[in-house]
C-alpha cells in the first residue's frame, strides 16, 4: 500500500522554528543587539541600504540579524519592506559639491584644493590579523583636527572648468528621472535607469565586470578622479509649501572615474565621466559602479560593443542579486512533472536508439 | 522604527492597479507579454511572485482559493502560498478544484475542467518562448511585433532531424487565437491541449521578468508542430495506482533501491475525488473494487 | 482638503469596492459582449455615470493620463473630481491618453486620433470608455472572438451609430488597436480588439 506524503505545513513550521533556534545560536552567548550590528558591522550595513535600495541603518541591521549575516537575504528582506512604502515623491538632487568630507582622494593631480583626505579606511592597513580585536578593548581615540570651513571642490570640476572632460548633462524638469521599480524596463535604457540599475546591483557582479573591462573586455582606460566619503543634505520639495524642506543628512560615497576621452571633427576632445554612488562608505561598489557605468556608455559614445560589460541588456538583466538568488534557487523547489516529461521523452528516445542499433543496418538507412 | 503594516493581499492599491491595468491589456492582446512594474514581494523571485501578484490583484472578499504546484495541494511552495492569502486577504482556501473560484498553479493545469466561473493563474518562470532560442529581448520582441517565428519552427525541425521528435516535453510553445507564440509556463505537453477554448480565464504572471499575459475564455490554443510531425501527449502508460485512472497526468514513485516505481496521478484532487467515488488502482488500501484500463 | 466637501465621494470602501469593480470590468473584458454589473459604492460628478465612476476610481492614477471629451469637460466638475480622487493628468491630446473618458459619444473623434499601440508595445494604446444609453435595449449585434463561445449577441443604444463599422479596423490592426467599454449606468460591456462585428442578421 501506498500512501502520498501529507504534513508540509507542520513541516514548514518546524523548519522555521529550527531556524530561529539556530539563529540565536548557542542561548549562553549574549544576544546581538541591532545598535551592535549596525555600530560594529557598518559597512554591512551600508551594502545593505546601498543594494536593499532604502536609507535605513535601524532596519538594515534588523534585516541582517534575521538573515544570519547572509546580506543578500538581508537586502531581500529590505526590497520586500520598501516594496510596500507609499511614495510622496522624489527628494531634490543631492549636491556631493557640498558634501561635509570625511575622506577624499584623487589619482589624479598629486595636490589639490582640500587635499588628500584618507579618512577611515582600509587602504595601507597591512591585512596581518588583529590577536587584540579578538579580546576587546577600545582602541585609540582618532586623531582631531580643524573640520575644513569651506565646501572641497571637487576634482572633476576643476578639470570641467577648463572643459577638459564632458560636461554633466543638464537636467530635463520636462522628463522626469526613471524609476525601474515603478516602470518595467526596456532597452534601450537611459543612463538614468541603468544608474539606477547599478547603484542597486550586487556587488561583486559588478566587481566582476568593472574587473573584465580593466582586462581588455571593453577597455576604458580609468583614471580615480575623485573619491569621496561623507555627509549630505537631503531635501524635499513640498509643493504645499513652495520650498525645498530639509529632511536630514545620509552618508555617501562617490566615485567619478575619468575614463579616455572622445572627440571628433566638431568637437574637442575631452575625458568621459563614469559615475558611481552608494548610501555609506561602499567604495569598492562606486568604483565598480563608475566602471560599469562608462562601459555600458558604449552605445552613446559610439563604441562597438564587444564585451559582456558594455552590453546594457546583459549587465542590467542580471545585475540584481534578490532576483539572481531567487531564480537560481528556485531550482530547489519540486520540479517532479517537468522532471517526468523529460524523463518519458528520454527514455522513449533512448528506446528507438537501441532499437535502430540492434536493427540490420540496409534496413537502418532506408528508414532515413 | 518603521512597523510594516500591510493591506489586504499585501499589494498596496497602487500596485493593483497597476497591475489590473496590465491584466486587462493582457486580456485584450492574447498570448502578447504586457510589461508591468512588479513588485518585490516577500517570497523569493523564481518562487510565484509573477502569479502571486496577479492572484493578489484579482482576488475579493468572496473568492475561494486554491494554490497548486505539481499538481498537488500539499507540496511546500504551495502550503507556503495558500497561507499568505489566507492570512493577508483572509480568503476561504480549499483543495477542490470544482469549488475554487481562483486557482493559482504552477506546472500543472488540472484534470477536472474548468468552468466559466472560474480564473486559472499561472506563475511563470520564463514568459518569453523565444529566450533560449535568442536571449534578446530587443530581439524577441520585434519577432513577436512582425509575427516573425520561423526561429521556433528551425529549433523545433532540428529536433526532429536529431532525435525522431520534437524534443520539447514541457513548456511546449503554442500559438493563441492565430497570433502570438507563447509559452505556458513548465507545464508537461500533456496538459497543453486543456488551454484551447478553455471556459475559464487564464492569466500567466511571471514577477521576475516582469510579464503578465493572457488567454481569455473560449480562445484557439494550438500547439506548434508539423504535419508530419503532430503534437501528441505524453504520459506513462500505465493507470494510476491510487485510483486506477487511465487518463490522468502521472508522477512516477521510486519505491526501493532496486528499480522499483509506480505511477500515480500528479493531479491530488483529481485523485482523492475519484478514490472517494470508489475507484481504486493497484496499490489502494482499500479492495480493488473496479480497475479501470483504457 | 477642502475640495473634498464639495466633490461626490470616492469609493466607501476602496479596496473592496476597487476590487469588486476591477472584476467586473475584467470579466467584461474577458468576455466581450456580456454585461456586468458594478456594485455602486462611489459618488458621481455630472455628466459621469455611476460606472464610469468606478472604473476610474479602480483603474486611475498619476500614471494615467486622461482624454476627456468636450461633454465631459463642459463643466470642470469631472476634472476636479478625478484630479482629486485618481491624481491622474488630463492632456489635451487624445494620442497621449491612457484612457479617454466619453460623455457624449455621437461626436466621438475619428478613432485614429487615440492611441493604438505599436506593433512592439500593442499595450500602449489608449481604452475608450463610452457612456452609452443602454446596454439591455437597442439593436441586436453579433460578436464573434476571444472569450466569446461561437457567437453573442449585445443589445445596446449607442450613438454614434456606426461605431461597431468603425471598430472594424482593428481587425486590421491587430495586434494593435482600441479597446472599448461601455457603460450605461452601473452596467458595463467590453469590446476588446478582438471581437469582431456584425449587426444581427445583417
Amino acid at each position: 500500500m501506498y500512501v502520498a506524503v501529507k504534513g508540509g505545513e507542520r513541516a514548514i513550521e518546524n523548519a522555521h522554528r529550527l531556524l530561529a533556534h539556530e539563529r540565536r545560536g548557542d542561548r549562553d552567548v549574549p544576544e546581538l543587539s541591532l545598535d551592535q550590528i549596525s555600530e560594529q558591522l557598518s559597512l554591512g550595513v551600508d551594502r545593505v541600504m546601498t543594494e536593499g535600495s532604502l536609507y535605513d541603518r535601524e532596519l538594515a541591521a534588523l534585516a541582517i540579524k534575521q538573515a544570519r549575516g547572509d546580506l543578500i537575504e538581508a537586502i531581500f528582506l529590505v526590497r520586500a519592506f520598501r516594496a510596500t512604502l507609499p511614495r510622496f515623491g522624489a527628494t531634490e538632487p543631492v549636491d556631493t559639491g557640498k558634501m561635509q568630507v570625511r575622506r577624499r582622494i584623487s589619482s589624479t593631480f598629486k595636490d589639490i584644493p582640500g587635499g588628500q583626505i584618507l579618512g577611515p579606511t582600509f587602504d595601507y592597513t597591512h591585512r596581518l590579523l588583529d590577536p587584540q580585536l579578538a579580546e576587546g578593548g577600545a582602541p585609540e581615540l582618532p586623531a582631531q583636527s580643524e573640520a575644513p570651513s569651506a565646501t572641497i571642490l571637487r576634482v572633476i570640476d576643476i578639470l570641467g572648468r577648463d572643459g577638459l572632460i564632458e560636461s554633466s548633462p543638464p537636467a530635463d524638469d520636462d522628463k522626469p528621472v526613471g524609476d525601474l521599480t515603478r516602470e518595467a524596463l526596456s532597452f534601450p535604457a537611459d543612463r538614468d535607469l541603468r544608474l539606477q540599475n547599478l547603484a542597486r546591483a550586487d556587488e561583486g557582479f559588478l566587481l566582476a565586470l568593472g574587473y573584465s573591462s580593466q582586462r581588455g573586455y571593453g577597455r576604458n582606460h580609468p583614471f580615480a578622479g575623485e573619491i569621496r566619503l561623507g555627509e549630505v543634505e537631503v531635501e524635499f520639495m513640498a509643493e504645499d509649501v513652495g520650498f525645498a524642506v530639509p529632511l536630514g543628512s545620509i552618508t555617501l560615497t562617490e566615485c567619478q572615474m575619468v575614463t579616455q576621452f572622445k572627440g571628433s571633427a566638431a568637437q574637442a576632445p575631452c575625458f568621459t565621466r563614469g559615475y558611481g554612488l552608494a548610501f555609506g562608505q561602499s567604495e569598492r561598489k562606486t568604483m565598480s559602479m563608475a566602471l560599469v557605468d562608462r562601459t555600458l556608455r558604449a552605445r552613446e559614445l559610439g563604441e562597438e560593443v564587444l564585451a559582456p560589460a558594455q552590453d546594457e541588456e546583459f549587465v542590467m538583466s542580471h545585475s540584481d542579486n534578490v532576483q539572481a538568488t531567487g531564480f537560481v534557487e528556485h531550482l530547489k523547489l519540486p520540479h517532479y512533472v517537468d522532471f517526468q516529461s523529460e524523463l518519458g521523452l528520454l527514455r522513449k528516445l533512448r528506446k528507438e536508439f537501441t532499437e535502430a542499433a540492434e536493427a540490420p543496418a540496409p534496413l537502418q538507412e532506408a528508414a532515413e | 522604527m518603521n512597523a510594516p503594516a500591510y493591506n489586504f493581499a499585501y499589494l498596496d492599491e497602487q500596485t493593483k492597479r497597476m497591475i489590473r491595468r496590465a491584466i486587462l491589456k493582457a486580456i485584450a492582446v492574447p498570448g502578447y507579454q504586457v510589461p508591468f512594474a512588479s513588485r518585490e514581494m516577500p517570497m523569493p523571485y523564481g518562487w510565484g511572485t509573477g502569479g502571486v501578484q496577479v492572484t493578489a490583484a484579482i482576488l475579493g472578499r468572496d473568492d475561494v482559493l486554491k494554490v497548486i504546484d505539481q499538481g498537488s495541494d500539499d507540496t511546500t511552495n504551495a502550503i507556503s502560498i495558500r497561507k499568505f492569502f489566507a492570512k493577508t486577504a483572509g480568503v476561504a482556501t480549499t483543495t477542490s478544484t470544482a469549488d475554487a473560484t481562483v486557482i493559482q498553479t504552477r506546472h500543472r493545469i488540472p484534470e477536472a475542467s474548468l468552468h466559466a466561473g472560474q480564473v486559472l493563474v499561472y506563475q511563470v518562470p520564463i514568459p518569453e518562448p523565444l529566450r533560449f532560442l535568442e536571449p534578446r529581448e530587443t530581439e524577441t520582441r520585434r519577432m513577436h511585433a512582425l509575427g516573425e517565428y520561423g526561429l521556433m519552427h528551425v529549433k523545433l525541425y532540428e529536433d526532429i532531424a536529431r532525435f525522431g521528435h520534437i524534443a520539447t516535453s514541457y513548456a511546449y510553445p503554442v500559438k493563441v487565437n492565430a497570433r502570438y507564440v507563447m509559452d505556458p509556463s513548465p507545464t508537461p505537453k500533456f496538459d497543453n491541449p486543456k488551454m484551447d477554448n478553455c471556459a475559464a480565464l487564464q492569466l500567466f504572471g511571471a514577477g521576475r521578468e516582469k510579464r503578465i499575459y493572457a488567454i481569455p475564455p473560449y480562445t484557439s490554443v494550438v500547439s506548434l508542430d508539423f504535419e508530419d510531425h503532430p503534437f501528441n501527449r505524453y504520459r506513462h502508460d500505465a493507470p494510476c495506482a491510487l485510483c486506477g485512472a487511465n487518463d490522468s497526468y502521472l508522477d512516477e514513485i521510486v519505491t526501493d533501491d532496486k528499480g522499483s516505481r509506480m505511477f500515480v496521478c500528479s493531479d491530488t484532487d483529481f485523485c482523492e475525488t475519484r478514490q472517494a467515488q470508489g475507484h481504486r488502482g493497484s496499490e489502494s488500501a482499500a479492495p480493488h473494487e473496479e480497475m479501470v484500463h483504457g | 482638503m477642502t475640495l473634498s466637501a464639495e466633490l461626490p465621494a470616492g469609493f466607501a470602501d476602496r479596496v473592496i469596492l476597487a476590487q469588486s469593480s476591477f472584476r467586473a470590468v475584467m470579466d467584461a473584458m474577458a468576455r466581450p459582449g456580456s454585461v456586468q454589473r458594478i456594485i455602486a459604492g462611489a459618488g458621481a460628478p455630472r455628466p459621469m455615470m455611476p460606472g464610469t465612476a468606478a472604473i476610474a476610481l479602480t483603474l486611475f492614477d498619476h500614471d494615467t493620463p486622461l482624454w476627456l471629451d468636450p461633454a465631459m469637460s463642459a463643466t470642470p466638475d469631472a476634472a476636479k473630481w478625478l484630479k482629486f480622487h485618481t491624481s491622474a493628468p488630463v492632456v489635451s491630446d487624445p494620442v497621449a491618453s491612457a484612457f479617454a473618458l466619453i460623455a457624449e459619444p455621437a461626436p466621438l473623434p475619428a478613432l485614429d486620433r487615440f492611441a493604438f499601440g505599436t506593433p512592439e508595445y500593442p499595450d500602449r494604446s489608449t481604452t475608450l470608455i463610452l457612456q452609452v444609453d443602454s446596454l439591455t435595449d437597442g439593436p441586436a449585434v453579433e460578436l464573434r472572438g476571444a472569450g466569446i463561445d461561437g457567437v453573442t449577441i449585445l443589445r445596446a443604444t449607442i450613438k454614434p451609430s456606426d461605431l461597431f463599422e468603425r471598430l472594424s479596423i482593428n481587425a486590421t490592426l491587430f495586434p494593435c488597436g482600441i479597446d472599448v467599454v461601455l457603460v450605461a449606468g452601473n452596467a458595463i460591456a467590453a469590446i476588446p480588439r478582438t471581437t469582431r462585428l456584425a449587426a444581427k442578421g445583417g
